[in-house]
């Protein structure tokens, strides 16, 4: 029996990712979006009437990648070849606007660091636990979340866990449009957190409601009264988007 | 009586379905239900014009690999009361709950027709989660353990109700409905059929293939657009793959929660290897954007193939090394065995599908029975346990793993016979309308079990009623079946084998 887990120990190998800010995700994957400069013909609109979420504003057109799916409609649908997709994941921000992609902007999505609380740094920059609320999300976000603590990710290299208890953590982290079956529940888990306290959106569905946006089923109002520390899009967002957006977040300076 | 059979992937015209009587209905349904061979696939309400409804079930039968359509029409069925079929066949109690919460239709004699996930639209508002009808548990020494909404793990939402007396659990009641978006409500507000398609992928993001699979099938027969035997290849390749990493996915949970580490770390890194191949593939780790109406939009080229068996190979190599050692091992044997049994009889009586019916020893998987896309070309023996425990579902779980990689290379054998048909390009859907009053159903086989997709279209080719089945809905039950007996502490390693949805069921 010794030999047998000697030997998968030895063909597993190194699986960590050694440096999470520095990994290259596949060209196709779906990551920060860039909308050239290149004039648009008169009247055209395809771009914004594909988009299933509402996501594209147009004169000038701008993209919300917090209101976003990743489908990759409006690349194909723009007769000017406007829209691109790349592989850049580092999109989480802690300013909602920031999420909004103007025309002919390549510049990467990032934290404003004036506006992270100080106490964050104080307090979570080398460990901060988490509680993740699941609110109505479809669970490939909770899946990427769960995945950031597995062997590849393995966030817990810089003090960031998940916790089972709320008493024990240092925010939530909220994915899925809000529920108004749950909104009761989050905010009883949001209250039962020790001061000071973040909050975390992942993925588009808790950013803006995604493909949900209108349902008469989601209650949002939470988010009217609490102020959101860190944006996380994707859907899901993928586990190097989140560890590093975080870590920016704990790590920001002055 | 006679009844009117379908197959899987067919559409009906709505003039053509029989209206019975609720009499003649339910000694219908009983005539049916006799034969352990049949299950119930769907039971639903739609309202046909104002306040008349009509209902439909499908009855399954794995048998004859068709399925049974049986429909009665009712006026105003939130003030009126029909016979409950639960007492008699228990099978049906969730669809009777179900259409009682949506309709108001009473169901007489019903044990337990409690609400299902308090629908936004349900017909009773007084009904809410804070007045869940828990059932009770009275004696000197018994007690009543609540868990959830909010529970221990980055998981889903729900609430969990042991009735206890000492240290024995004598039932668990599942109460569920927090993660309740709508969403069938908003396949008929939402009016793009992209829209729809991202709908489709959001009703659980772990099964994102199966359920867009049975989405676009639905919206390909309502269209009249075939799907090729290329485009039905790949999709079938992309529903075993999603399979596979869901499954090693769920080893790895269950290797954590009986504290075994190294099958945990394992498990979980070769789920990595599998997804992460979906991202090279679509560019999105749970196959998001990969299925769609009528043609692929990710080509499964030379290089993709050759990635995949490279893949495959490791995959392989690493999966069975690690299976080996783990079921090997003394203590990972007596933990899991005898946990949270659920005998042969109970799962048919609760007309469990998917996993939860092959741990006893049922067979029932769509893709042998009502084989849909490339399955028809190949035969698939479903893999099945014997003992019903928490053993049975890593066991079968194991074998269907080691199936499903035999069938992706005998899949990438066959798909150089196809290479020259074209499945690329979108067909164009602006000018068309769907068929008008027509039912098409889509049965697919999901990870956890039988997928079923109904739509409805009315007289303008207008969706009326879109009715999504996750497995989830029949095998919750068996959840609560496999904890009596046990301890609470034998509920972790329970509910992580089951693995069942919260927002499949919620919808």
């Amino acid at each position: 029996m010794f030999f047998d887990t000697y030997k998968i120990l030895r063909h597993q190998g190194k699986q960590f990712i050694p440096d999470i800010t520095k990994a290259v995700l596949p060209t196709l994957f779906r990551g920060r979006p860039e909308i050239s400069d290149e004039a648009c013909s008169d009247g055209c609109s395809a771009c914004a009437d594909v988009c299933p979420t509402e996501a594209i504003l147009l004169d000038p057109v701008r993209l919300d990648v917090g209101k976003c799916v990743f489908c990759k409609e409006c690349v194909w649908a723009c007769y000017k070849d406007k829209f691109s997709f790349t592989n850049d994941y580092k999109i989480a921000t802690n300013v909602r606007e920031r999420l909004i992609i103007a025309e002919g902007v390549i510049d990467p999505i990032k934290l404003d660091v004036l506006k992270v609380r100080k106490e964050i740094v104080k307090f979570f920059g080398r460990s901060l636990k988490l509680r993740q609320v699941s609110a109505g999300g479809d669970n490939s976000g909770e899946m990427e979340l769960n995945a950031c603590s597995n062997v590849n990710f393995d966030m817990g290299r810089w003090g960031i866990e998940w916790v089972a208890s709320p008493r024990h953590s240092d925010g939530i982290v909220i994915t899925g449009p809000i529920t108004e079956n749950m909104s009761e529940a989050l905010q009883i888990c949001y209250d039962a957190i020790p001061i000071p306290k973040i909050i975390i959106l992942a993925g588009t569905d808790a950013i803006s409601g995604g493909i949900f946006a209108d349902s008469p089923a989601i209650n949002r109002s939470f988010l009217d009264n609490h102020h959101v520390d860190l944006y996380v899009p994707g859907n899901p967002p993928h586990p190097l988007t989140f560890i590093n957006g975080v870590l920016e977040m704990i790590r920001a300076k002055y | 009586m006679s009844f009117l059979a379908v197959n899987n992937n067919q559409t009906i015209h709505l003039k053509n379905i029989p209206i019975l009587e609720y009499g003649e209905f339910i000694s219908g349904i009983k005539e049916l239900m006799a034969n352990h061979n049949n299950h119930c696939a769907s039971y639903f309400g739609f309202p046909e014009k104002n306040l008349t409804y009509q209902f439909i079930a499908l009855i399954a039968d794995d048998g004859e690999g068709d399925i049974k359509i049986l429909s009665y029409i009712l006026e105003d069925p939130a003030n009126q009361q029909v016979e409950s079929l639960t007492k008699e066949i228990p099978a049906f109690h969730i669809f009777e709950r179900e259409i009682h919460e949506n309709t108001g239709l009473g169901f007489i004699n019903h044990p337990w027709l409690k609400p299902v996930r308090y629908a936004w639209n349900r017909t009773d508002k007084r009904k809410n989660l804070t007045n869940y009808p828990f059932y009770k548990l009275d004696g000197t020494e018994s007690h009543e353990v609540g868990l959830g909404p909010i529970h221990a793990g980055v998981v889903e939402p729900g609430h969990f109700r042991f009735s206890c007396y000492g240290e024995t659990v004598h039932h668990l009641e599942v109460h569920l409905g927090y993660q309740h978006r709508g969403v069938e409500s908003l396949f008929l507000t939402k009016k793009s059929l992209l829209q729809r398609t991202i709908l489709s992928e959001s009703i659980t993001g772990d099964t994102v293939v199966g359920h867009t699979i049975a989405f676009a099938r639905n919206m390909e027969l309502l269209y009249g657009i075939e799907e090729n035997q290329k485009l039905a290849l790949m999709r079938t390749i992309a529903s075993e793959l999603e399979r596979i990493a869901a499954h090693v996915g769920n080893l790895s949970s269950v290797c954590q929660d009986i504290a075994y580490q190294l099958g945990s770390s394992v498990f979980g890194a070769l789920r990595t290897s599998v997804i992460n191949y979906f991202e090279w593939w679509c560019g999105n780790r749970f196959s998001k954007g990969l299925i769609r109406t009528g043609y692929n939009p990710y080509s499964f080229t030379t290089e993709l193939r050759e990635k995949l068996m490279k893949m495959l190979d490791d995959f392989e190599l690493k999966y069975v090394e690690m299976s080996n050692a783990m079921f090997r091992l003394p203590s990972v044997q007596s933990r899991l065995e005898k946990t949270g049994t659920v005998t042969k009889e109970q799962a048919k009586i609760i007309g469990s599908v998917g996993l939860a019916a092959k741990i006893t020893g049922i067979p029932r998987d769509i893709r042998n029975s009502h084989p849909y896309g490339y399955y028809k070309n190949v035969f698939y023996m479903p893999a099945i346990g014997k003992t019903g425990d928490a053993m049975a579902h890593t066991l079968v779980r194991d074998q269907e793993i080691k199936k499903s990689l035999r069938l992706i290379r005998y899949l990438v054998d066959d798909f150089e016979k196809h290479e020259k048909l074209d499945c690329d390009v979108r067909p164009d859907l602006k000018r068309k309308k769907m068929e008008p009053s027509t039912l098409s159903i889509s049965l697919t086989e999901g990870w956890r079990g039988e997928i079923c997709h109904v739509a409805v279209t009315n007289e303008e080719g207008e969706l009326a009623a879109y009715k999504v089945k996750d497995p989830s809905i029949h095998n919750w039950f068996s959840l609560a079946l496999a904890l009596r007996g046990n301890e609470i502490s034998d509920f972790p390693v329970c509910n992580k084998s089951y693995d069942l949805s919260y927002c499949g069921f919620d919808l």
